[in-house]
């Protein structure tokens, strides 16, 4: 890998009190790659990203994520991520274009700027039908997938999400990923949390958090071969496990 | 400014499709008014009494008959025992007991100054109050009437020059309660709701998520609080001409001072418990809690805010506290602009205090939001 780090993360730490979450992690991130972020419930995947995003202050260590500082310039780094949460996180009674109008709007999009990147979406995701409809009465697999696409409505270099396919049917979570590989082929970083084995598969790389801590890190190939597994679900209950 | 745009026609589009808030604006504020105005009445119009009359005498009659067909009062029984009327008293069917003593009236005629006695119940101190206050006014009156029919029997040193007291009643003539009330709860029920509307609204986002993705992006503190800020001013805005209008229409209230005065100082007042309302949303993650924090400061401001109870007539320490109480100083503006046509001089202490309140709150609440945890 000779591409550029988009993030790199030193020690990094959360305590609440006397627990501590997030347990000194350091790792990389490199440009345009699908980095996921592998974890039991618990494990911290979700605080760690919450500290890159800007969301949690890290209690120590540093970081920069789009070669920002993760403590001092949190609301910059804003400006060029997106994110897309666990819960759910559009306006369910706003319509799927006042959904884009508004999120775009806060991101300082232009008007003439939202207007094509409206078009742009709605096509995409064959969404022109339902356009008008408020976002509650769409399917939850269409949900999320606009979530998506609104998360990157102002162009990000680099798209967090958080357990993206929870809850979603296994057709709806292959699309997703397709969207996911579309994105990443526009040059965009993905980090990407998720607790199903079988998309870490489809992960360029994938860090696995336990406890608070990353115990194995590379290819989803190379981590196969080092734990002597066949699947990345066997390689999981072996970390897991120890 | 940009991004505020988009913030607050995001808001309004949510405002117009909730039936709830719509309900609120409308409905809620014209039974409200209708049935407060009315029924929240501190009038003192039945006044039950008994009369022991131990001296069956002239004198004794034409009490009982004055007061028998004064409105005020009703009257539960004449009787000579003292007993059966504390008995009376004791079963609340009775507020007030005049005794008239034997030989009040022989007493009378010999310029011995003979005492009734009066024992109130003053267990409603309203009630007792008032009720003897008419009482007083009827025996005085009595005692006159004496004095002017049989001249013959007092000689014209003993003959008083009383002077007595005719009193007007400014600013609400007729003494009708709903113009007194009307604009008070008009007041009180702007507030109130607009404190509840704001505290529930950022608690919702924040349990339904929408917040974190909000905090996610680089939208500025100011800019989220002034996006709250602006569509449930415009809300409480139309709450409160909604009020006006069924106070206009249904009690006839009169509008003596400005109009605009009063919205001018209705636009300082929501600006300052909207503040208060953002301010215990950020402290609260369910509606629930939100809730019942709010009716916590709600309870004390209706408590302490005038409508019921004058603040005049409150010791000087609660007196104080009213300072902060924005529900005080918006009804004491709607009745001085409304009932007494006050100008902006009279109501420039309201306008300077909910202004530093306003202020207070609006900074607090902009400075306890956080975006990061």
């Amino acid at each position: 890998m000779s591409k550029a780090k988009v993030i790199t993360v030193q020690d990094l730490t959360k305590k609440f009190g006397d627990f501590t979450a997030v347990d000194a992690i350091t790792f990389d991130v490199y440009e345009g790659e699908i980095f996921g972020f592998l974890g039991a419930n618990g494990a911290g995947k979700t605080t760690a990203m919450k500290m890159l995003n800007g969301l949690s202050k890290p209690t120590s260590g540093s970081g920069t994520v789009a070669g920002l500082d993760v403590i001092k310039q949190t609301e910059k780094i804003k400006e060029r991520i997106g994110y897309m949460s666990q819960k759910f996180s559009l306006y369910e009674d706003l319509s799927v274009v006042e959904n884009i109008q508004f999120y775009g709007g806060v991101y300082g999009l232009s008007r003439k700027r939202i207007k094509e990147k409206t078009e742009e979406i709605l096509t995409e995701l064959n969404l022109q039908d339902v356009a008008k409809k408020l976002v509650k009465s769409l399917p939850l697999g269409w949900k999320q997938r606009l979530a998506f696409a609104i998360s990157m409505v102002h162009d990000p270099a680099i798209v967090f999400m958080d357990e993206p396919t929870g809850g979603v049917d296994p057709k709806v979570r292959r699309q997703f990923w397709e969207a996911i590989y579309e994105a990443s082929k526009k040059g965009r970083t993905i980090f990407v949390t998720t607790h199903y084995m079988d998309e870490a598969e489809y992960c360029d790389r994938v860090s696995i958090m336990v406890d608070g801590k990353i115990e194995a890190l590379d290819t989803p190939d190379k981590l196969k071969e080092q734990f002597n597994a066949k699947t990345m679900d066997e390689v999981f209950l072996k970390l897991v496990r120890n | 400014m940009h991004r505020i745009k988009y913030l607050i026609q995001k808001e309004f589009r949510q405002i117009v499709r909730d039936k709830t808030i719509l309900a609120m604006m409308t409905v809620l504020p014209i039974v409200q008014l209708i049935l407060l105005s009315n029924a929240a009445s501190n009038e003192v119009k039945d006044v039950r009494l008994t009369i022991v009359d131990k001296d069956q005498s002239a004198i004794s009659q034409e009490m009982t008959n004055k007061v028998g067909a004064n409105d005020w009062f009703t009257l539960v029984g004449t009787t000579f025992s003292e007993d059966e009327a504390f008995g009376y008293m004791q079963s609340d069917e009775t507020d007030i007991i005049l005794e008239i003593p034997a030989d009040f009236e022989k007493q009378f005629y010999r310029g011995e100054a003979p005492q009734l006695q009066m024992l109130i119940n003053a267990i409603n101190g309203q009630q007792a109050t008032v009720g003897s206050g008419y009482l007083s006014a009827i025996i005085a009156d009595v005692n006159q009437d004496i004095l002017v029919n049989e001249p013959v029997l007092f000689n014209t040193k003993n003959r008083q020059q009383t002077a007595t007291v005719i009193s007007n009643n400014w600013y609400n003539t007729e003494l009708k309660y709903p113009h007194f009330m009307a604009p008070g709860i008009l007041a009180e029920l702007t507030a109130l709701l607009i404190i509840i509307l704001s505290a529930m609204n950022v608690v919702k986002e924040r349990e339904v998520g929408t917040i974190e993705q909000i905090n996610v992006t680089p939208i500025k503190k100011w800019e989220f609080i002034v996006g709250k800020l602006v569509p449930f001013l415009c809300v409480g805005l139309v709450l409160l001409t909604m009020g006006l209008l069924t106070s206009k229409i249904v009690f006839d209230i009169p509008i003596r001072g400005s109009l605009p005065l009063v919205f001018a100082y209705g636009i300082v007042n929501i600006v300052c418990v909207l503040g208060l309302g953002l301010l215990i949303s950020n402290f609260a993650n369910t509606q629930q809690q939100a809730i019942f924090v709010a009716f916590f400061f709600v309870m004390i401001f209706i408590l302490m805010c005038g409508l019921f109870t004058p603040i005049e007539s409150m010791p000087k320490w609660a007196q104080t506290l009213t300072i902060p109480n924005p529900l005080a100083h918006f009804i004491s503006v709607t009745r001085k602009v409304l009932l007494k046509g006050s100008g902006f001089y009279d109501i420039r202490w309201e306008f300077i205090y909910t202004g530093i309140l306003a202020v207070i709150f609006n900074a607090a609440a902009v400075w306890t939001y956080r975006k990061q945890v």
